[in-house]
């Protein structure tokens, strides 16, 4: 293996009086792939962030070819040749894609830009890796793996030394995975450093020659993919037994509570058809972008070009607008909580009530003496964490803005709580009290459709797991039957194929 | 949302900062009379801003109000043409508001189109129907009430001698205080806050966003129409003209008054003390015989001051 | 296959706009003269010239209120010099007029960039500031035509190669923003910032330093058009071109410049000018009082930005896999 191309040592972030990161190191080589592994709110995207430039380091080292490096925002990192590639895409989408590989740094020709040159560098580096469109393509007429790929496209038109990639295969569909390694092993041909994230086992032994594995903000495990084996990475990632972090369900479900049928929509979803039962978690898988907010949106009457055929404890629900179905006891926490969820600038106090107002109220007149009933009940069985109900939204953690996002709901005394990746970004203590909750909502005889990306939430908690993919519903699998193989199989589209047959994998090179 | 808080305080003491100075610099200011008088020249235009003002604290601007007033104002010099009592004449403005907000309301709601460029549009569309109807003409002749209406105080309307206030003024409080407790004290309010600070939670939160929307831009239109009525009354007659560069007035009012444009922040409180601050302050330099211009070029100084001490302060506190 | 839409807009302008010249000029043929045209041109020149600073500035998700009253202020401003230097060179004048509007200018962008402000609420508030100053500088007084410069008033009615100086002094203007905005880092920046300001933060472009510099060229054509329009209608006065900026959006937004940012083409915003100087110039000639103006703007308006924001929607992602027909 060559010489270390970049290293962190002793790297500390907290926020406030959370502990971010404690005493990193990592070591990368040139022309090698580490998979940096972790849970959610393990410490990935803030280390990512600090090798980006976009938060600056406060205790530690990192040193690039043998060069120490202080970076003070993103252009620095770039410049020192450190590229990412995010989930959401850094993207122009009025611009042309030669365009947004060369932003910020235009090839010249005399005091004009030379548009011939940066048309054809760019189309040598998409066909290098095997892109199906022009570089003179809009950018917003691309698909999320399509923008992908113009992002590594100018990863490597700047001649960068690490690549990160984080978590880049969510979206995509197991051909374009399939594409994607190959794009990361020419990555590594040309001597580029590669920091690949993600939580996928399979993507770990299929593509990485070393990890490092972070829990909790620190490093718990590194070595070579040729030496570790499933359980080990489980073991690292995870630091306790499997039901410590997720409760017991001890609830059985009863009679159908929500019925829905045919529920489609010209362009998201289609031919949707399930049911849900009370006191059931019925879980719903996919691959990010497969359709299943857009449905749950549309049950919710958000979704105005959907059709569907739903009942409501045998009563007919004409969800045309979300207050029908607030009505009719169904609550939905969305996906983003900043932007879908809560109100950054309102209190927290302001947010719980903000969904039935009416009912917490006097008349039209507001009623502060029962909104901040409301909030204190709320804030109790929840245990938000926050200084007073009137601190703004934006003051508290990412956990307890969830929690409040939730409370809001709750707070109505809904039939069906829908949850759409809610522990997406929150830390794993938080998370806990989230699954936590849940078991408690079914006991009481709620009724819950948890939808989710993260297979051991789903194989943990869901009594039922329906599994989704570009729109169609493509598989409904019972607790007896949930085996991890079967649901990403069916996800990424692979029926009855085993993906990963193997525990013991030794550098997959397919 | 409060209605009452620091800038509403900053304003408090630059209102009381103003009456103290135009008192001792003109003689005659501080005299109930003057005092009362003043109020004339802007309860019209609070009236416009008490509109604009939930309009933009719902995340939405109304450029065409003024534009609207005209029409308003047209509509009541047609309808008297026509032979129709006060009553018909009233009615006429308050329909003719009403249908030209909707308008506006529908553009933004069903259309999804964005209101500073719909309101651009339909303030060029409304005030150049009234040039094209009435072209350089004027209409005048309207019956006693409207005069007294714009013109008379309150204690000779109900025959108390020593209620000095215009009714014009007394219905602008009344407006302002039916507007502040809806936006300070009810659901309605409260909705209007959420859907400006954050459009897209308070829709997934089960609120109508577009019905409240559409609801702002007709009651826009309404205060321009009852602003329509009272102006008329007070000048006697209707020119294409007439509010002319008023919206600009009123947006700044509520700027000045401590709502932010982005929305979802402000206080009915606080737009009041700016119209009384603008309106005084303009009436104060009219007393001391300043042109109109300069005024205008004053409140825009203070437009611009008004929005660069807050951050500039913030900044000093940030660095302590 | 989305490049043909947008193609498709300017075209359909275009198109527009020879079908209501056809159409007027099937009524009355001297609609369609070289002469006619060359006064159309004449008249839209100084719109034209306005119309590239806005578009800068609506490219980057801002606007500038204040484009008429830097005009009329400029403009009476060089008038002013002009009636106390009767020596002075035209040049100089020239260089007054664009300083003048590029320093009115730099204010917005530097109180927009200082302090965070909103650009529609700044430019309102320089929008009355520059208009008073206009009384203070004046005193209240017109500048009339046997009071202004003899050089400030040539200058419009020059005629080289055959076209009128303002026709030439547009068009110099219309290439010089098309090369900026295509060919120069600069240029292409402000496009991406509109698009994108967050990640264009991201990829090391100075977005305050970029917003300065639109606002202050805004404000420098703003100074040429006033010097011009000084010449043209041979008056200086408060008042002057009072509302001005409303028509000067409006040309843009037919234009298709997006009030969103990121989106508009020097050729648009051309075409939008263009329309608003045909409908103006046919409407004397059809026999329509020229108060229709303004409502006619304005429903054009609202017309086309309906339009624009349709062909823009899309129907929700597309999440199924389309069943074999081509995108």
């Amino acid at each position: 293996m060559s010489d270390v191309l970049l290293s962190l040592r002793g790297v500390h972030k907290s926020y406030g009086a959370t502990r971010a990161l404690r005493g990193v190191d990592l070591d990368l080589h040139a022309g090698e792939v580490l998979a940096l592994v972790g849970e959610n709110g393990a410490g990935k995207s803030t280390l990512v962030k600090m090798l980006t430039g976009v938060v600056p380091m406060e205790e530690g080292a990192i040193v690039l070819n043998g060069a120490p490096q202080c970076f003070t925002n993103a252009q620095d990192s770039q410049n020192a040749g450190i590229l990412a590639v995010h989930q959401e895409t850094v993207m122009f989408e009025e611009l042309s894609v030669a365009e947004n590989i060369f932003v910020g740094r235009h090839l010249m020709r005399g005091p004009f830009i030379d548009w011939a040159s940066i048309n054809a560098q760019s189309q040598t580096v998409l066909t290098n890796i095997g892109a199906r469109f022009t570089a003179t393509t809009l950018v917003k007429d691309l698909s999320l793996a399509e923008r992908h790929l113009v992002e590594i496209a100018r990863a490597l038109s700047q001649k960068a030394l690490v690549v990160i990639l984080d978590e880049p295969t969510a979206a995509l569909s197991q051909a374009e995975i399939r594409d994607f390694y190959g794009i990361v092993r020419k990555l590594r041909d040309q001597g580029v450093g590669v920091i690949f994230i993600t939580h996928k086992f399979d993507e770990i032994f299929a593509v990485a020659d070393r990890y490092l594995v972070l829990r909790d903000g620190a490093a718990v495990g590194t070595g070579a993919i040729a030496d570790a084996t499933e359980q080990e990475m489980v073991r690292l990632m995870a630091g306790r037994e499997i039901d410590q972090i997720y409760p017991h369900i001890d609830s059985v479900p009863g009679e159908e509570v929500l019925s829905v049928k045919n529920l489609s929509h010209p362009t998201e979803f289609q031919g949707l058809h399930f049911n849900l039962r009370r006191g059931e978690i019925l879980g719903f898988y996919g691959l990010v972008g497969s359709g299943r907010s857009e449905a749950m949106l549309a049950i919710m009457g958000l979704n105005p070009q959907a059709t569907g055929d739903f009942h409501v404890m045998g009563r007919k629900l004409d969800a045309k607008r979300p207050g029908d179905a607030i009505a009719a006891g169904i609550a939905y926490v969305p996906e983003e909580r900043q932007r879908q969820g809560g109100i950054l600038s309102f209190s927290v106090q302001d947010n719980i009530s903000l969904a039935g107002l009416s009912r917490f109220a006097r008349g039209p007149w507001l009623s502060a003496m029962k909104e901040s009933a409301l909030c204190k009940r709320m804030t109790e069985r929840l245990r938000i964490k926050t200084a007073s109900p009137h601190t703004l939204l934006s003051g508290l953690s990412g956990g307890n803005q969830q929690k409040v996002v939730i409370a809001k709901w709750l707070g109505l005394d809904p039939k069906i709580v829908i949850l759409d990746e809610p522990t997406k970004g929150i830390d794993v203590g938080a998370k806990q009290a989230v699954y936590h909750l849940i078991a408690e909502m079914v006991k009481e005889g709620l009724s819950v459709i948890l939808v989710s990306s993260e297979l051991p939430e789903v194989m943990n908690l869901a009594h039922r797991v329906i599994v989704m993919r570009h729109g169609l519903q493509v598989a409904e699998l019972a607790r007896e039957d949930i085996h991890a193989e079967t649901i990403v199989a069916a996800a990424s589209g692979l029926d009855g194929f085993s993906v990963h047959g193997r525990s013991n994998a030794v550098g997959v090179t397919a | 949302m409060k209605a009452w808080n620091t800038w509403e305080r900053v304003l408090l003491a630059l209102l009381v900062l103003l009456l103290v100075v135009f008192g001792i610099t003109q003689p005659g200011f501080m005299s109930a009379d003057t005092l009362a008088d003043s109020t004339f020249n802007f309860s019209e235009k609070g009236l416009l801003a008490l509109a604009i003002a939930l309009l933009i604290v719902c995340g939405e601007i109304d450029l065409s109000i003024a534009a609207i007033l005209a029409l308003c104002s047209l509509a009541m010099g047609y309808s008297m043409r026509a032979g129709l009592g006060p009553w018909g004449i009233a009615g006429a403005a308050l329909v003719t508001g009403v249908v030209a907000g909707g308008f506006n309301g529908v553009l933004v709601t069903r259309y999804k189109l964005p209101s500073i460029v719909v309101t651009i549009g339909t303030l060029s569309l409304y005030r150049g129907l009234a040039l094209v109807v009435l072209g350089d003409q004027s209409i005048s002749g309207y019956p006693e009430v409207f005069s007294t209406l714009g013109n008379s105080y309150l204690g000779e309307v109900i025959g108390v001698r020593w209620l000095i206030v215009p009714i014009e003024f007394v219905l602008l409080c009344v407006f302002a205080l039916a507007v502040g407790l809806v936006l300070h004290r009810t659901i309605m309010g409260r909705r209007i806050y959420a859907i400006g600070a954050n459009p897209v939670a308070a829709r997934f939160s089960g609120i109508e966003a577009d019905r409240y929307r559409f609801a702002l831009f007709v009651f826009a239109g309404l205060m321009a129409a009852v602003a329509a009525i009272l102006l008329t009354g007070r000048i006697g007659s209707t020119r294409p003209n007439i509010a002319m560069g008023w919206e600009l007035d009123a947006i700044t009012m509520v700027i000045l008054g401590g709502v932010a444009i982005e929305g979802g922040r402000g206080s009915i409180v606080g737009t009041m003390l700016a119209v009384l601050i603008l309106g005084l302050f303009t009436f104060g330099m009219g007393m001391a015989n300043v042109t109109g211009i300069v005024m205008s070029m004053v409140i825009g100084i203070l437009l611009i001051v008004s929005m660069v001490l807050p951050r500039m302060l913030k900044r000093q506190r940030a660095h302590e | 296959m989305k490049n043909l839409l947008t193609i498709r807009r300017e075209w359909l302008l275009l198109g527009i706009i020879v079908v209501i010249a056809l159409a007027v000029g099937a009524r009355a043929p001297v609609f369609l003269t070289l002469r006619n045209g060359m006064d159309i041109a004449n008249d839209s020149a100084i719109l034209a010239i306005l119309v590239m600073g806005q578009m800068m500035v609506l490219l980057t998700r801002g606007i500038d209120l204040s484009v008429a009253s830097n005009l009329a202020l400029t403009g009476m401003v060089c008038a002013l010099v002009g009636k106390a230097f009767p020596g002075v060179n035209i040049v100089i004048l020239i260089a007054i007029a664009l300083a003048v509007g590029a320093l009115l200018g730099s204010v917005n962008g530097w109180l927009i960039t200082g302090f965070n402000l909103p650009p529609i609420v700044v430019t309102l508030g320089t929008l009355s500031a520059y208009r008073g100053a206009i009384f203070v500088a004046s005193k209240g007084a017109w500048i009339s035509d046997q009071d202004i410069h003899v050089a400030i008033k040539g200058l419009p009615r020059e005629v080289w190669l055959g076209l009128p100086a303002l026709v030439w002094f547009a068009l110099i203007v219309l290439a010089l923003s098309a090369v900026f905005l295509k060919l120069r880092k600069e240029g292409r920046e402000i496009y991406a910032l509109g698009g994108n300001p967050h990640a264009a933060t991201y990829v090391g472009i100075s977005v305050p330093s970029r917003l300065r510099l639109v606002y202050t060229l805004s404000g420098m054509l703003a100074g040429l058009a006033g010097l011009l329009w000084v010449g043209r209608y041979s008056i200086a006065y408060t008042e002057l071109a009072a509302g001005y900026e409303l028509t000067v959006v409006a040309a843009c937004v037919i234009g298709g410049v997006s009030i969103g940012g990121g989106v508009g083409t020097v050729l648009g915003a051309a075409l939008g000018v263009l329309f608003i100087g045909v409908v103006n110039g046919a409407l004397p000639v059809i026999q329509v009082s020229p108060f229709w103006q303004q409502a006619i703007s304005g429903a054009v308006i609202l017309i086309s930005v309906t339009v624009n924001s349709r062909s823009e929607r899309r129907a929700g992602r597309q999440i199924l896999e389309r069943q074999g027909v081509l995108a």
